[in-house]
C-alpha cells in the first residue's frame, strides 16, 4: 500500500429527465450524489449496495465512460475531467474495466486472439504481428486459458472462460487500475471462486488497484481491503474490511450483512436477522434528511429532517448516521 | 381421464405417503445435432409439509425438472419416466387433463416476476382468473379472496393496489403478487424456480421470511430450485444435489451441510465464499468448467472435475445407492454408510 493512485472528490452524476413535448427538464435522477474516495496502488476497494444505488454509475464516471455532473477525479495528481481527448487517451491505458456479463462484453465476431489484442492495437500500433501474438498468448496463459484457443470465438467458451478472456484483455496493457463491475455475479459458485483467486493473484503480481463493484458481501469480503457502502447515490459507510464485517456501524450495513443467507443450517436457525421493511425508494425522489430513513429501524424525527455527515468513528471508519454505533 | 386420486395427502408428517413420486425422469431436447439429454435417471419423492431444495449449477437441469412436471417444457423438449401426483400420472399429459390439477392442486413461482405476469392485465384480473377458472367462484367473491391473499403475502394497501398493473409494483412486490397467485387455490404441491435470485439482498430476506412462514402454514410439499446454498440452508428440510442432469446426492439438510459424501457436494460447499470463514489464502475451487456439451454420457458427469476420479468413472455411470433413511448417493468412490 503506497501513495494514493486515485482520489475522487464530491463526484456527482445526475441524469436529467426530459418530459413532455418541449423536453423541459423534470428534475433529475441523482445516481451518484457527492461521493468521495481514495484508492492506493495494490489495494482493493469493494463498493457494495443494492440495484439502483449508483455503484456501476460511479465506476463508469471514474473512468469517464459517463460524464460526471460535478466533482473531481484525480488520477496520479491530475484531474481527469480537465484533460482533453488526447491526454485522456494516454491515461486510459492505465485504467481498464471488466464487466458483469462475460459473453455480452466480447465481440462475437472476433476471435479470442483479436479481442485480447485489441488494446495493444490501440495503444501500441507499431507492434509487429509476431510480438502481438507472443504478448496475447502470454496474457492468456496468465489468466489460465490455453493458448491453442487463440483462434476460437467467444460463443465456444463457458461463462467462466469468457470472464478470463475479459480479464486478459484488461490486463494486457499492464494497467494500474481495473474497475470490476460485478465480475462474478453471472458465474456459478464453483467458477466464482476461480475468478476471485485469479484477480487476487494478478493484483499481488502487478501491484494492481481494484475497484470491486458487487452486491454480494461474501464475495467482497474475500477480495477487498476496504469496503464502501452506497445507498441511493450517497456513501453510508467506509471501513477497513475486518472492522466493517466485525462491527458494521451503519444500520444499513448491519441489515445488508444480516440479510445474507449463510450456508449453514444451524446458524440460519439461530441467527438474529434484521429484515428491512419496504423497498428501495425511487432515486427520482429520494427521502429528505438521511436517504435511508424510510427503511431504517432506528430512524428518529431528526433523521427525516437532517442528513448526517460522513464522520470518522476512529481509524478511518467513516459512517453517515446520527446514531452510528449506538444500541 | 385421470385415475382416481388416492388418499395420499394426509398430514401425518414425514412418515406419510409421498404426494409426488418422480421415477426415472429423463428430459431431452432436439437440437440441430439431434436429441441431447439434459436430465437423466432422476427420481425423488415429496411429502406434505416438507421443503425440498434442488441445487445445481447452470445447465444442471434443475429448472427443466420443474418445467417437465408442470407440462411446460419448451416445444423441442420431451420427457420420459413417471411422475405420480396424488396417485395420478402427470408426466406428458395433455394440457386439458393437466389443467385439472395445474394452477390449483399444483402451482409454480417463477424466477422473474416481471416476465411471468401479464403486463396488459391488472393484477386483480390475473388473480381472480385463477379462482374463476379453477374454483368457479363469482367475480366479487374472487376479488375478496384475492385481496385477502395479497394481505397474506404482506402487500400494504392490498385493496387499492390490486387494481394496479404489474409495472406499477417494485420487484419485491411483484414477486409477492406471483406468490399470492400460486397460493390462491391452496395447492398441495408448490414449485419455486429461483424465487429470490432476481431480488436485492434486503428484499430477498423479506421474501425468504415470507416463504418460510407460508411453508409452515400451508402444509404443502414445496420444491425450491436454487443455486444458492444459503437459501437452501434457510428454508429446506431436504436437498437434492444435481450435476449434469443427474442426482449426485440426496439427503437431509444437516447431512448435506455437515456430512456431505459426494465430491461435488463437498467441492460446492467449500468453494462458496462465506461471511465467517478465513479470508487469508485462496478460496477452494472446483477445477475445470461446468459440463457444457450435453449429450449421452458413458460415465459420471462430474468425472472431468472430480478429485476422486478412477478409470471406471469415465465408462460406467455410478448407480444411486439408497439408504433406508432416504439418503442417496451416486459415486463409485464414496460410501453412503460411514
Amino acid at each position: 500500500m503506497s501513495d494514493v493512485l486515485l482520489s475522487v472528490q464530491d463526484l456527482k452524476v445526475h441524469f436529467p429527465l426530459a418530459r413532455g413535448l418541449l423536453g423541459r427538464s423534470a428534475g433529475s435522477v441523482k445516481a451518484v450524489d457527492g461521493v468521495s474516495l481514495d484508492l492506493r496502488a495494490g489495494e482493493t476497494l469493494g463498493i457494495v449496495g443494492e440495484s439502483g444505488c449508483g455503484k456501476s454509475t460511479l465506476g463508469r464516471a471514474i473512468l469517464r465512460l459517463i460524464k460526471a455532473t460535478s466533482g473531481n477525479v484525480v488520477w496520479l495528481g491530475r484531474d481527469l475531467h480537465g484533460l482533453d481527448a488526447a491526454a485522456l487517451r494516454t491515461e486510459r491505458r492505465n485504467m481498464q474495466i471488466i464487466f458483469q456479463d462475460p459473453l455480452a462484453s466480447l465481440d462475437p465476431r472476433m476471435t479470442v486472439g483479436q479481442i485480447i489484442a485489441r488494446p495493444l492495437k490501440t495503444f501500441e500500433p507499431g507492434l509487429g504481428k509476431a510480438e502481438t501474438e507472443r504478448r496475447v498468448t502470454a496474457a492468456m496463459q496468465e489468466v489460465g486459458l490455453a493458448p491453442e484457443m487463440l483462434r476460437r470465438y467467444p460463443h465456444e467458451f463457458s461463462g467462466g472462460q469468457c470472464q478470463r478472456i475479459g480479464i486478459a484483455r484488461a490486463m494486457i496493457l499492464r494497467p494500474k487500475l481495473v474497475v470490476c463491475d460485478e465480475p462474478v455475479s453471472a458465474l456459478d459458485v464453483s467458477i466464482q471462486a476461480q475468478i476471485i483467486n485469479l484477480l487476487r493473484r494478478l493484483q499481488k503480481e502487478n501491484d494492481l488497484a481494484l475497484l470491486f463493484i458487487s452486491h454480494n458481501l461474501s464475495v467482497v469480503r474475500h477480495i477487498s481491503h476496504r469496503v464502501l457502502v452506497l445507498y441511493l447515490g450517497r456513501v453510508m459507510e467506509v471501513a477497513e474490511r475486518d472492522a466493517f464485517y466485525a462491527r458494521p456501524l451503519h444500520p444499513y450495513s448491519q441489515a445488508l450483512i444480516s440479510a445474507i443467507p449463510v450456508p449453514d443450517p444451524k446458524q440460519e436457525r439461530s441467527r438474529r436477522r434484521i429484515v428491512l421493511q419496504g423497498d428501495l425508494p425511487s432515486p427520482l425522489d429520494p427521502p429528505l434528511g438521511c436517504r435511508f430513513c424510510t427503511r431504517c429501524p432506528r430512524a428518529t424525527e431528526r433523521c427525516h429532517r437532517e442528513e448526517p455527515a460522513l464522520a470518522d468513528h476512529g481509524g478511518g471508519h467513516l459512517v453517515a448516521c446520527h446514531y452510528a454505533g449506538e444500541g | 381421464m385421470l385415475s382416481t386420486p388416492t388418499s395420499a395427502d394426509s398430514s401425518a408428517g414425514v412418515a406419510a405417503a409421498p404426494i409426488l413420486t418422480v421415477s426415472d425422469l429423463a428430459i431431452q431436447f432436439k437440437l440441430p445435432q439431434g436429441w441431447v439429454t439434459a436430465v437423466d435417471r432422476v427420481g425423488f419423492e415429496l411429502r406434505r409439509g416438507e421443503v425440498v431444495g434442488i441445487v445445481g449449477e447452470s445447465g444442471s437441469g434443475k429448472s427443466q425438472i420443474l418445467l417437465a412436471l408442470m407440462g411446460l417444457l419448451a416445444a423441442n423438449g420431451r420427457a420420459s419416466g413417471s411422475a405420480q401426483f396424488q396417485g395420478r400420472e402427470i408426466l406428458n399429459r395433455g394440457g386439458r387433463e393437466l389443467d385439472a390439477v395445474r394452477g390449483s392442486a399444483m402451482a409454480m413461482i417463477f424466477q422473474d416476476p416481471m416476465t411471468s405476469l401479464n403486463p396488459y392485465m391488472r393484477v386483480s384480473d390475473q388473480l381472480t382468473e385463477v379462482l374463476t377458472t379453477h374454483r368457479g367462484v363469482g367475480r366479487a367473491e374472487a376479488l375478496a379472496i384475492a385481496v385477502r391473499m395479497l394481505e397474506r403475502v404482506r402487500i400494504p394497501e392490498a385493496g387499492r393496489r390490486i387494481r394496479l398493473y404489474p409495472h406499477e409494483f417494485s420487484g419485491g412486490m411483484r414477486q409477492r403478487v406471483m406468490i399470492a397467485m400460486a397460493l390462491l387455490c391452496e395447492p398441495s404441491l408448490l414449485f419455486a424456480d429461483e424465487p429470490t435470485t432476481a431480488l436485492d439482498v434486503t428484499v430477498q430476506a423479506q421474501i425468504l421470511e415470507l416463504l418460510a412462514d407460508l411453508a409452515r402454514d400451508l402444509n404443502a410439499a414445496i420444491a425450491i430450485v436454487t443455486h444458492d446454498l444459503g437459501v437452501i440452508a434457510r428454508l429446506c428440510d431436504r436437498v437434492i444435489v444435481l450435476y449434469g442432469g443427474r442426482i449426485m446426492e440426496q439427503a437431509t439438510i444437516d447431512e448435506i451441510f455437515y456430512d456431505p459424501r459426494h465430491p461435488y457436494t463437498k467441492g460446492l460447499l467449500a468453494s462458496m465464499p462465506r461471511l465467517d470463514d478465513a479470508v487469508e489464502g485462496e478460496l477452494r475451487t472446483i477445477p475445470g468448467q461446468p459440463r457444457a456439451a450435453m449429450g449421452d454420457l458413458a460415465g459420471c458427469p462430474f468425472a472431468p472435475r472430480c478429485p476422486l476420479k478412477v478409470d471406471r468413472c469415465n465408462s460406467e455411470p455410478p448407480a444411486l445407492q439408497r439408504a433406508t433413511s432416504g439418503r442417496a448417493l451416486a459415486c463409485h468412490e464414496s460410501e453412503l454408510t460411514p
